[in-house]
């Protein structure tokens, strides 16, 4: 039953005793200990994390799934010093999150594209290694590289306005990859898309994985994805946001698209629904 | 009756060629230069040629030819033997000069409907439908004004203007010289550069965001008769004085549109700047400059316009002898209205040339913006 494999995983994962100073274990790209955040708003403060516990180790692909208000996007945004949090301690590759950002230590893709409407894909990936002060050559070298690698050859001279929805979320990922952070951050970068075009994405994020062993954060609404990509699924609760669950995943590391069939696949998005319902319930 | 319905304007030409055959000679007995039997047989020849012709399924091409050919060809014998005769026109003068009117009016209409095929064709359409409708414009005017025998001083024909126009060419090059090159060149790139460089100071220094910019909005609402006199106190009366007027006028459009625009960039893409470790200028010139452009030439736009306005209206207020406003207030005391007209279309054509330019422009650089993907 791997129900049960999971469970003592997370045993494991829970027990797992903090170091007393921030630099934890060296395979730790992320570490997050008793984080908060809170909002002051007109209406007072909102909490939107409160006492989150994390480790994020280096190779590990991490869903944080949860309903709307959880706190995974500010989370993630914690992560990217888009956000400064109010409480608790964060590293981000043993540094504080300004520092990373500063060293240029993650690639984050947005929910949007947000690729410039005035630049060529070819020149929206090469936008960070401009800002960057990659050479000429370097620029022109990577960005070939990295398109190839979200199937994008031959449209580099495009414009994004051009190309699909699903064509520019890629664009999006290929500038993400193109300076060759180990940390990608990801906020739903498939949510706007349709269920065949995320499916095939899905598959092809995974091999990109695979292929560049990158530390990948994934924030997600849907649960057959976040069982599908991860090997680790953080479920959130809202009010304040907070970890109710982090489920080691069991699946392989190769991961074609038919095991989201298997009983494996399925037990673990049975856990990670009792997981969301046990939040909802507590908040009521 | 199919026949007839296919085109209205058609039927209407005809029956005005009728009445105006009925009310012959078009002009009055005593016109010191009457229209000849010939020609005014071969201008009633021609329109109905052509209203005729507008009933026959020949093909559009072939139709809009001949009504082209017909229309104006009448129309310029009609203005051709008006001059001379002015004020001696009658009813028939006017109904044929309304039938090459109404024929003139289907061949647009016609060339509107036509489904171009290629894109030099599509280029050509879009310059000669409004060229034809301007044409029409000057033929009528040219007829009312000189047959109906309008004052001179009321409102000079076309002709006249345009004999102005070529018999002062070097007045007209020096006030040019003067008002365009020197004032409105300088007073607009200055006033649009200081506005720029003033908005993108007032983004980066908080406290001329604050204080600057409310300021800005009292001076935009300075009105320009106030301030042209006192511009000519402290800059003297040569044309530096005119382009003070016009650097005051363009500022403010510059400053509030590009300020506008600095803001216009979306959160994600500064976000996405920001986890690059993007600094200030960099962010500036790679993500809310480019943002900015659409607002940047709304601006130019505006301006290009209002400095035309602003140097000519400073040079009523004291200028050397030469200028295009100096000539307009000059020559409308001494009742030159022809000498007023000529400026005004000189005027109209420059300023017509500058936006025309700065929207090309417009055009190349902001080519991505969704308002002009198309096209």
């Amino acid at each position: 039953m791997p129900d049960h494999i999971t469970r003592t995983n997370l045993r494991t994962h829970r027990t797992h005793g903090w170091p007393h100073r921030m630099t934890a274990s060296p395979a730790s790209v992320v570490s997050a200990r008793k984080l908060g955040l809170t909002f002051q708003t007109n209406d007072g403060p909102v909490h939107a994390l409160s006492d989150v516990d994390l480790e994020v180790e280096k190779g590990d692909f991490v869903s944080f799934i949860g309903p709307s208000g959880c706190g995974k996007t500010t989370f993630l945004r914690v992560i990217a010093d888009l956000e400064k949090n109010t409480g608790g301690e964060i590293s981000v590759n043993g540094m504080t999150p300004e520092e990373a950002r500063k060293a240029r230590a993650y690639g984050y893709v947005f929910q949007a594209p947000a690729l410039y409407p005035w630049r060529t894909i070819e020149n929206n990936v090469a936008l960070p290694l401009e800002i960057m002060e990659y050479s000429k050559a370097e620029q022109k070298q990577r960005v070939q590289r990295t398109l190839d690698l979200v199937n994008l050859a031959g449209f580099g001279n495009k414009y994004p306005w051009q190309l699909s929805g699903g064509m520019q979320q890629r664009a999006s990922i290929a500038r993400a990859l193109a300076f060759d952070a180990d940390l990608l951050l990801m906020d739903e970068p498939f949510g706007a898309l349709d269920e065949i075009v995320r499916d095939h994405l899905n598959a092809q994020l995974l091999k990109l994985w695979a292929t560049t062993e990158k530390t990948i954060c994934f924030v997600t609404h849907s649960i057959p994805e976040a069982v599908y990509l991860s090997t680790k699924i953080v479920v959130m609760s809202p009010r304040p946001g907070r970890v109710t669950d982090v489920i080691e995943s069991t699946l392989p590391r190769e991961r074609p698209l038919d095991i989201r069939e298997t009983p494996e696949f399925l037990a673990i998005a049975h856990r990670v629904r009792e997981g969301l319902r046990a939040g909802h319930s507590y908040e009521e | 009756m199919t026949l007839l319905l296919r085109s209205g304007q058609g039927v209407l030409t005809l029956l005005l060629c009728l009445v105006a055959l009925v009310r012959l000679p078009l002009l009055a007995p005593d016109a010191p230069f009457p229209f000849g039997m010939e020609t005014t047989a071969l201008i009633l020849l021609l329109i109905a040629i052509g209203a005729l012709v507008s009933f026959l399924p020949i093909g559009r091409l072939a139709r809009v030819s001949v009504l082209l050919v017909t229309a104006h060809l009448a129309a310029w014998l009609l203005i051709g033997g008006i001059s001379g005769n002015e004020g001696q026109a009658r009813l028939s003068y006017f109904l044929l000069i309304a039938a090459s009117w109404l024929l003139g009016w289907r061949c647009i209409s016609e060339l509107a409907e036509i489904k171009p095929s290629s894109r030099q064709f599509t280029m050509a359409l879009r310059l000669l439908i409004p060229a034809i409708f301007g044409a029409w414009i000057l033929i009528l005017w040219e007829a009312i004004t000189r047959g109906a025998g309008i004052p001179f001083i009321l409102l000079p024909p076309p002709s006249a203007i345009w004999d102005r126009i070529t018999g002062s060419l070097p007045i007209l090059a020096a006030d040019v010289r003067q008002t365009i090159l020197k004032a409105v060149l300088f007073g607009y790139l200055v006033g649009c550069a200081a506005g720029f460089i003033v908005a993108i100071l007032a983004d980066r220094v908080a406290f001329l965001r604050r204080g600057l910019l409310p300021i800005g909005n009292l001076m935009s609402a300075l009105p320009i008769i106030g301030v042209a006199p006192i511009m000519v106190m402290w800059f003297g009366f040569d044309w530096q004085s005119k382009a003070a007027v016009v650097i005051v006028m363009t500022f403010f459009p510059m400053l509030v549109n590009t300020v506008a625009g600095l803001g216009a960039s979306g959160s994600i893409e500064r976000d996405l700047m920001r986890s690059y470790a993007s600094g200030y200028w960099q962010t500036l010139c790679k993500l809310r400059l480019p943002a900015a452009m659409p607002f940047i030439f709304n601006a130019l736009k505006i301006n290009s316009t209002l400095a035309l306005i602003g140097a000519i209206v400073a040079e009523f207020f004291g200028t050397p002898i030469v200028g295009m406003g100096f000539r307009i207030s000059t020559e409308i005391g001494r009742m030159n209205v022809d000498m007023v007209w000529a400026e005004i279309a000189v005027a109209a054509l420059i300023g017509s040339v500058f936006y025309g330019v700065v929207a090309l422009a417009e055009r190349a650089t902001t080519f991505w913006h969704p308002s002009n993907r198309g096209g």
